[in-house]
């Protein structure tokens, strides 16, 4: 047990710091490299309770592809970070504002937090060991067969959604030379070179 | 205090000696995988390739460590000193990281995590990280589009390998790789009948997923006809034209573990990992670690041949390849052996 104690308090820490450093940062690529390291120490904590399906995922979802995508941005943008601090203090108290109501809402919900009594139920049905049912195939269950429509249904909102991005940026300009692939493949040394026997000082 | 021995320390220190003894067998084994590459290389165009240092320069990849290590590194003024220095490291440690989970022989694995494939796949998508740090540190215009172009390269790549994975875990019914392995005991060839042989492998029943494998390993490490990010006739060398030294060799040194982890995952999915090709006796006293890395030189040679004789591709074309052909084909892969598994009990 205290192994996994002494893990838990170093991921944890670096988890927190680096979520510190996130929004502490002054150059916004050290802030995406922040939050990978954080996503990393998320992925330890995950691992430490067992879950380690989603410890992958969320190595390969948010650090191998949404993080990418973050830095790909930051990194292209020309900013002069001197003159992105200089309004800060205009916001702060809006930023204030938002920040108390989200306090008081949090505050409301736990001071309200009750068990219901179905909770009582769940707690008492049987959980398989994890070395009888490794938790992939556990979700697996969940997802595709008891909430297989719920699943489909997240599918299809995701589908519009790309559709809605690919219309809204897709723009076919015209008078441009376009390659036709099939056209380059069905090429043959027949169509495409012509042998010509050039006599000597004549040319073609 | 006994307790504490036995529990924490034994384990502790034998598991850093297994990590060890596979870290240093593992830098070996890239040490004259890089000498091949080159002797193959030179085969392919009729040279002698490096034949100096030692006998048949076998000792040249030494050489060129001591010679890399020897250097005095150079850090671009502008450069962003921290990540440019903590590019290199990030590449050859996420490398070098994956192996710890790859089986090498029936039992001969440092951790024997139920998710093996996912960690490996997880691992090789950080890769881009050290790329992209590399290209963004140097702050210089060819490493930063160097760095752009691989970024794009690998993630669409990732898509495809991830379907044919997908395809394989299909048919096995485990995220574990000591699993997928076992599970290639028995397979297209013992339903005809004959005993087990390579014939059960999965590179014959999931025959073109083979081949978009190894084509995608390809674009994924940067590997010619795919290695845009360096490509030396419009970029000179890529992400990496501002590094020398041991900052250079350990990239080099990342690409090439990188290299050999894709060239080991193809063993280990398709080629039936420390099994003998043919179950019969004499085959079966060799010890599967001979297999395992026989069958993975293979796999590399391969890399290497392609290297030699296949010319660079244009990167709209690269692009194309990836998300047209690849993506379509592995997806409808993924259904069909679904539909397949389902249709005729075998899943």
């Amino acid at each position: 047990m205290g192994l996994q104690a002494l893990f838990f308090y170093l991921f944890a820490f670096i988890a927190v710091a680096s979520a510190f450093m996130v929004i502490a940062a002054k150059n916004p690529v050290y802030s995406v490299l922040f939050l990978i390291l954080t996503f990393f120490n998320a992925a330890g904590l995950f691992l430490l309770t067992g879950a380690e399906f989603l410890a992958m995922i969320l190595l390969v979802v948010y650090v191998g592809a949404v993080a990418v995508l973050f830095l790909f941005v930051v990194m292209m943008l020309d900013i002069d970070f001197a003159e992105l601090r200089a309004g800060v203090l205009e916001y702060a108290p809006i930023g204030a504002l938002i920040g108390m109501i989200l306090a008081a809402e949090l505050i409301v919900v736990a001071g309200g937090w009750a068990f219901s009594p179905e909770i009582a139920k769940g707690i008492a049905m049987p959980i398989p060991a994890p070395s009888e049912r490794t938790n992939t195939a556990a979700l697996g269950d969940v997802l595709y067969t008891h909430y297989v429509y719920f699943f489909q249904i997240a599918g299809l909102v995701l589908l519009v959604a790309m559709i809605g991005a690919i219309v809204l940026t897709l723009r076919h300009r015209q008078n441009i030379k376009r390659q036709s692939i099939p056209q380059q493949v069905a090429r043959t040394p027949e169509t495409a070179v012509e042998v010509v026997t050039v006599k000597p000082g004549q040319g073609i | 205090m006994d307790a504490f021995f036995s529990t924490y320390v034994w384990p502790t220190a034998i598991m850093i000696g297994q990590s060890l003894l596979l870290l240093v067998a593992l830098l070996l084994f890239i040490a004259y995988i890089l000498l091949a590459d080159r002797k193959i290389w030179a085969a392919v165009q009729l040279r002698r390739g490096p034949n100096v240092v030692g006998p048949w320069g076998l000792f040249q990849s030494f050489a060129d460590l001591l010679k890399f290590v020897f250097k005095e590194p150079v850090i671009p003024a502008g450069a962003n000193k921290t990540i440019f220095l903590l590019a290199p490291l990030v590449s050859v440690t996420l490398a070098l990281a994956a192996w710890a989970v790859i089986p090498l022989n029936a039992n001969w694995v440092i951790a024997n995590v139920n998710v093996g494939i996912l960690f490996v796949f997880a691992i090789s998508s950080l890769e881009v990280y050290g790329i992209i740090m590399g290209g963004w540190a140097s702050n210089s215009k060819y490493p930063f589009l160097g760095a752009l172009r691989s970024a794009a390269q690998m993630v669409s790549y990732e898509v495809s390998i991830g379907f044919v994975i997908v395809t394989v875990l299909l048919c096995v019914g485990s995220l574990n790789l000591t699993d997928i392995v076992i599970a290639q005991n028995d397979g297209l060839g013992t339903m005809l009948g004959l005993p087990a042989s390579f014939l059960d492998w999965h590179w014959l029943s999931l025959f073109p997923m083979f081949i978009i494998f190894f084509i995608s390993a390809l674009a994924e490490t940067n590997r010619p006809p795919f290695d845009l990010p360096e490509a030396e006739s419009e970029l000179v060398a890529g992400f990496m034209v501002e590094y020398g030294s041991t900052p250079y060799m350990m990239f080099m040194l990342g690409e090439y573990a990188a290299i050999c982890l894709m060239c080991a995952l193809t063993t280990i999915l398709f080629l039936g990992g420390w099994l003998p090709p043919v179950d019969i006796w004499i085959l079966n006293w060799v010890p599967g670690i001979i297999w395992f890395v026989l069958k993975a030189s293979l796999v590399f040679f391969m890399f290497a041949m392609v290297k030699a004789f296949v010319p660079r591709y244009r990167y709209d074309q690269l692009m194309r390849l990836g998300w047209k052909v690849f993506l379509p084909l592995s997806l409808a892969m993924v259904v069909i052996v679904a539909f397949v598994l389902k249709l005729m009990g075998w899943a």
